[in-house]
């Protein structure tokens, strides 16, 4: 077992086909190679392939389904069920569940699922920009520092570690006491840290990618850097970034829900998930149960994040390469 | 009295996570106390699933379904967890393949024993310490008490496996488990490490089981040999008896695929077809059938039983090769079948390749934004050397010599820090450009390691479309035509450029990269250690393309392995690298045969031969010590420090390279193996070092 390593990946010989080689005469005649489809089926697009691999994972497609129904339920929802959401109706004040108010009303007579719904469009709409941008933008950064390497890697570099030494709590507080905070602020400061961490991960995966062998070899052909970046290295990187925005969405939509918690989220009659949750911790000591005040947007969130996370982490088996089957 | 380990029908399962391997199909072995019994086989033919399996170390989803194993009468197969690590160390010791992996690195090597030597005693830290100094001494660490107290990064890989098996020693174990304990390591640290496992076998009186796929390393070292193939025993006997009379004929072709024999005659070498079966679901009858050129209908319906017509030697075979046995009587092995390759391209073509007093330091750099140089490793310290059109040149060298360096500088992946490098007369260092990228079509490069090399997202077709892509040649109906007639020169099916590299077997992932670098139609090929990676089998159907292909298409090769048997089958000429530097260089024979530098000699000397006579002849010869670091070479001549010849002029003047021979034989060596022939000595001296 010379070079190749000893058999926990399986000791079943290397491959899917099962091949016959050159005859022994030594005339070199085409290989036998014949996979267990057979030969007759159509090679399928990477996209294909990696959709198999994704679809073979049952937790990635409930999450996949809770995703979607979060964001039919907050940008459809308010079409079917109309809600006041903009005056408040102090008659209706802590009103508990009924045919009515299907989840209760909150402390201002708002409907809970209405609020859950507007809600939600703030959580989605800020989380997945938020880490689009941050994503974006920690990409060129990291691949430029990994590419150019040497002196401008160093400064670049610097600068990051900078930015990740700033507590960033602080920071948010005084933006948001300088500015009113609106989605599009609360997108600007997430992002505005969140693609620190992104740039030192997209650097190292350009680093490794760099020195492979494969990227030598098309200097070895005569070709420019930019073809070896573009047919090599990004293609092989964009399976790592990707997966890296997916948690980047649950990341932001919980940044966002703690800043909300502290007050400090987007201001009233606007809300999204985390400012429900503040709204509802001065009644949850009460002697009666306002259950309907934390329950809904606590689970909200969590559902959320966590279907996130899954996706993320069947993304990175479908784009891996070697999972994927003919 | 009964045999020191028992295997009997030992079968083991391996649950994947759709499928069972059976991974271990009926194995029955036993072994003295004090023999040493080889077990051989290609990849995935079950030798090291059994050696793990006598350890009760499987892998996750592995477990004994079947047989027992026995150790000096006790039934250790259905012990428990508790009982069977009492057993394993203090009872048998185990070496692996990778000593860097096995050794803790956050520990110090002496603790690292001691804590083997108090999982099994009852001693105190202290005398457990002692326990390692001790078994450090045995194994031939020198200055053992000081390195004690040192971690495992401060030593080298050779060290490091002497390490290892200090380890595996502290308790005295009965057997020792070596699972191919030098496949990492250079020949010449193989040859002192093997060497250490034999001496210690003698003196405590162990037994021992080398597991290899090395047919050279086994003939030297073993008393018996056990060939396995596809989870079952092909052929066992004892190690003589093997290599004279093969019955199998897997054992024949194992033998006859060795580049060694074929490396005098330059007949083709005989390649096993195809790939061993898939243990998922081996195949009925015979499981050798489908690659055995004697196989007959009864092979694939009916499953041949291990036995023998002397006690001595069993094979599994319904028409044995070989000679009949009749007590004990051997007869010598038949020659190989294959016809002879026309004799190598004559040498004779003009100069294609000329590498002009070549240097290449890289800097040793401190400092995190500044990046200070504080040193420089002296990877290639003024090379010299022709390649003429048609001929392949093979360099060869322990790793760290400088021979990939060379490779790289020659195909562009490195610039030289001096010298130059000139293809068909022309300086390929100064070229720039439109001009440089021209040029680049002219030299390929073909890369060790197949699976690295090949982007992981592109298929076969896109690979291979690339290098017509890059340098903008034909249209794109044109290089689909290019594809497929190269995919046919190297012997893969039409079919394979829809496939991903993953899917294809490491072979026919070589013959991918060997189309690659094909797809230009260059004129030489730079092929760095291109079957280093391989089994036996495979192996020599690379090398058969590799040979075919030069004859057809009129290549020029730069072939770099540290395997020199394979060399010298391949080359014309062979240069012999040490530490940056070309110590001899000349007609690939008569390096071979008449070395003029020790070096080449401990070199040849080193390399395991797959005849149990010569390994036995040649005991005390072979490189001592290990390669000096390139950041401080030595002065002088940089093999001082190994060589058996050295005196003070060696530390003092740095040698030139003289002339041995009329055919441009050349070393550079003050006190060389052969006389040198009579030559203006100063004109060798300062011109480029001419080759035939």
């Amino acid at each position: 077992m010379a070079m190749i390593p000893p058999p926990q990946s399986g000791s079943a010989p290397t491959g899917v086909g099962s091949v016959v080689a050159e005859p022994a005469a030594g005339t070199l005649t085409a290989v036998e190679l014949e996979g267990p489809g057979g030969s007759e089926a159509k090679p399928r697009s990477l996209l294909q392939r990696g959709w198999e691999v994704f679809a073979e994972n049952r937790l990635a497609l409930a999450s996949l389904g809770v995703v979607v129904f979060m964001v039919l339920f907050s940008f459809v929802g308010p079409l079917i069920y109309h809600t006041n959401q903009v005056n408040t109706n102090l008659d209706e004040v802590l009103c508990h569940p009924s045919g009515a108010h299907l989840l209760g009303c909150d402390n201002l007579g708002y409907d809970v699922v209405g609020r859950l719904m507007i809600g939600g469009q703030t959580s989605l709409e800020v989380g997945v920009a938020a880490a689009v941008v941050a994503v974006l933008f920690g990409t060129i950064y990291g691949a430029v520092a990994g590419f150019v390497g040497g002196f401008i890697d160093s400064l670049l570099m610097r600068v990051v570690d900078a930015g990740l030494s700033i507590p960033y709590i602080t920071v948010i507080i005084i933006l948001s006491v300088a500015f009113h905070p609106t989605r599009l602020i609360m997108i600007f400061i997430i992002a505005s840290f969140y693609w620190l961490g992104v740039s030192r991960l997209v650097r190292g995966e350009t680093l490794t990618l760099r020195t492979r062998e494969y990227v030598q070899a098309v200097k070895v052909v005569g070709g420019r850097s930019h073809r070896a970046i573009l047919r090599h290295i990004v293609p092989n990187a964009i399976g790592t970034i990707i997966v890296q925005a997916t948690f980047a969405v649950a990341d932001s939509i919980l940044i966002l829900s703690g800043l909300g918690f502290l007050g400090l989220g987007v201001q009233a009659p606007a809300t999204d998930w985390g400012s429900m949750l503040s709204g509802g911790l001065q009644y949850l000591q009460s002697t009666q149960s306002y259950w309907w005040l934390i329950y809904p947007a606590g689970i909200a969130i969590i559902l959320t994040c966590i279907a996130f996370n899954f996706i993320g982490d069947a993304l990175r088996d479908a784009f891996e390469t070697r999972l994927q089957r003919r | 009295m009964a045999p020191l380990l028992e295997i009997s029908d030992l079968r083991t399962d391996i649950n994947l996570r759709r499928s069972v391997v059976h991974a271990v199909d009926g194995v029955t072995l036993h072994l003295e106390a004090g023999e040493t019994l080889g077990i051989v086989g290609e990849s995935g033919c079950g030798k090291t699933m059994t050696a793990l399996s006598v350890m009760n170390l499987l892998p996750a989803g592995g477990h004994i379904v079947g047989g027992q194993v026995r150790l000096a009468g006790q039934v250790i197969s259905e012990l428990d967890d508790e009982a069977m690590r009492r057993v394993r160390g203090n009872d048998i010791g185990m070496i692996f393949q990778d000593p860097l992996t096995s050794l803790n690195p956050t520990m110090t090597v002496g603790k690292q024993i001691a804590e083997a030597v108090q999982l099994h005693r009852e001693v105190s830290k202290e005398q457990a310490m002692d326990r390692a100094a001790e078994v450090l001494d045995l194994v031939g660490l020198p200055r053992s008490r000081e390195r004690i107290s040192e971690y495992p990064h401060q030593f080298s890989g050779g060290m490091r496996q002497r390490v290892m098996i200090a380890m595996a020693l502290a308790c005295e174990p009965k057997l020792l488990i070596a699972d191919e304990p030098t496949t990492a390591l250079d020949v010449t640290i193989q040859k002192q490490i093997l060497e250490l496992i034999d001496d210690l076998r003698r003196r405590l009186g162990m037994a021992v089981i080398l597991v290899t796929h090395d047919l050279g390393v086994i003939a030297g070292r073993a008393d018996r040999v056990a060939v396995m193939y596809a989870g079952k025993i092909a052929e066992t006997t004892d190690t003589s008896t093997l290599y004279a009379n093969p019955r199998h004929p897997y054992t024949e072709a194992l033998f006859h695929a060795l580049p060694d024999k074929a490396a005098e005659t330059r007949e083709r070498l005989y390649s096993i077809p195809g790939l061993p079966p898939d243990l998922t679901h081996p195949p009925s009858g015979c499981r050798f059938a489908a690659r055995c050129r004697y196989a007959a209908d009864r092979c694939r319906e009916e499953e041949p039983t291990l036995r023998g017509e002397t006690a001595g030697h069993e094979f599994a075979c319904f028409f044995p090769v070989g000679e009949r046995e009749r007590g004990g009587l051997v007869v010598s092995e038949p020659g190989p079948v294959e016809q002879a390759l026309p004799p190598a391209p004559a040498a004779g073509g003009a100069v294609l390749l000329a590498a002009e007093h070549l240097v290449k330091d890289f800097p040793v750099t401190r400092g995190a934004v500044l990046q200070r140089r504080v040193g420089a490793v002296s990877a290639v310290a003024n090379v010299s050397f022709e390649i003429r059109t048609g001929e392949t040149l093979g360099l060869v060298g322990e790793s760290g010599c400088g021979k990939t360096t060379i490779g790289r500088l020659i195909v562009g992946l490195e610039k030289p820090t001096g010298g130059a490098v000139r293809f068909d007369g022309k300086d390929l260092v100064g070229s720039r450009g439109r001009e440089y990228r021209r040029q680049r079509r002219s030299i390929q490069y073909m890369f060790q390691d197949s699976y690295a090399s090949l982007d992981p997202r592109m298929r076969a077709g896109a690979v291979l479309r690339e290098p017509l892509e890059v340098q903008h040649i034909g249209s794109r109906r044109d290089q689909d035509k290019r594809i497929a007639e190269m995919l046919g020169h190297v012997g893969l099916p039409s079919t394979a450029v829809d496939r991903f590299p993953h899917e294809f077997s490491g072979g026919q992932r070589q013959r991918l990269g060997f189309a690659r670098a094909l797809m230009l139609s260059p004129e030489l090929i730079v092929a760095d250690e291109p079957v280093s990676a391989l089994d036996v089998s495979i192996q020599a159907q690379v090398l058969n393309l590799m040979r075919d292909l030069q004859t057809e298409l009129g290549l020029t090769y730069l072939f770099i392995s540290h395997d020199l048997a394979v060399v010298r089958y391949l080359s014309n000429a062979i240069g012999v690298m040490y530490l940056g530097k070309l110590v001899e260089a000349g007609p690939a024979d008569e390096v071979y045969l008449t070395p003029a530098h020790p070096y080449t000699r401990g070199l040849i000397d080193s390399a395991p031969v797959a005849d149990p006579a010569a390994e036995h002849a040649k005991v005390e010869a072979g490189v001592r010590g290990e390669l000096p670091s390139a950041i401080h070479p030595p002065s002088g001549c940089r093999f001082r420090t190994r060589c058996p010849l050295a005196q003070e002029i060696c530390a003092e003047v740095e040698p030139v390279l003289r002339p041995f021979s009329v055919n441009g034989h050349q070393a550079a060596c003050h006190f060389p193996l052969q006389p040198p022939v009579a030559a203006d000595a100063t004109a060798t001296a300062s011109a480029p070092t001419p080759l035939p």
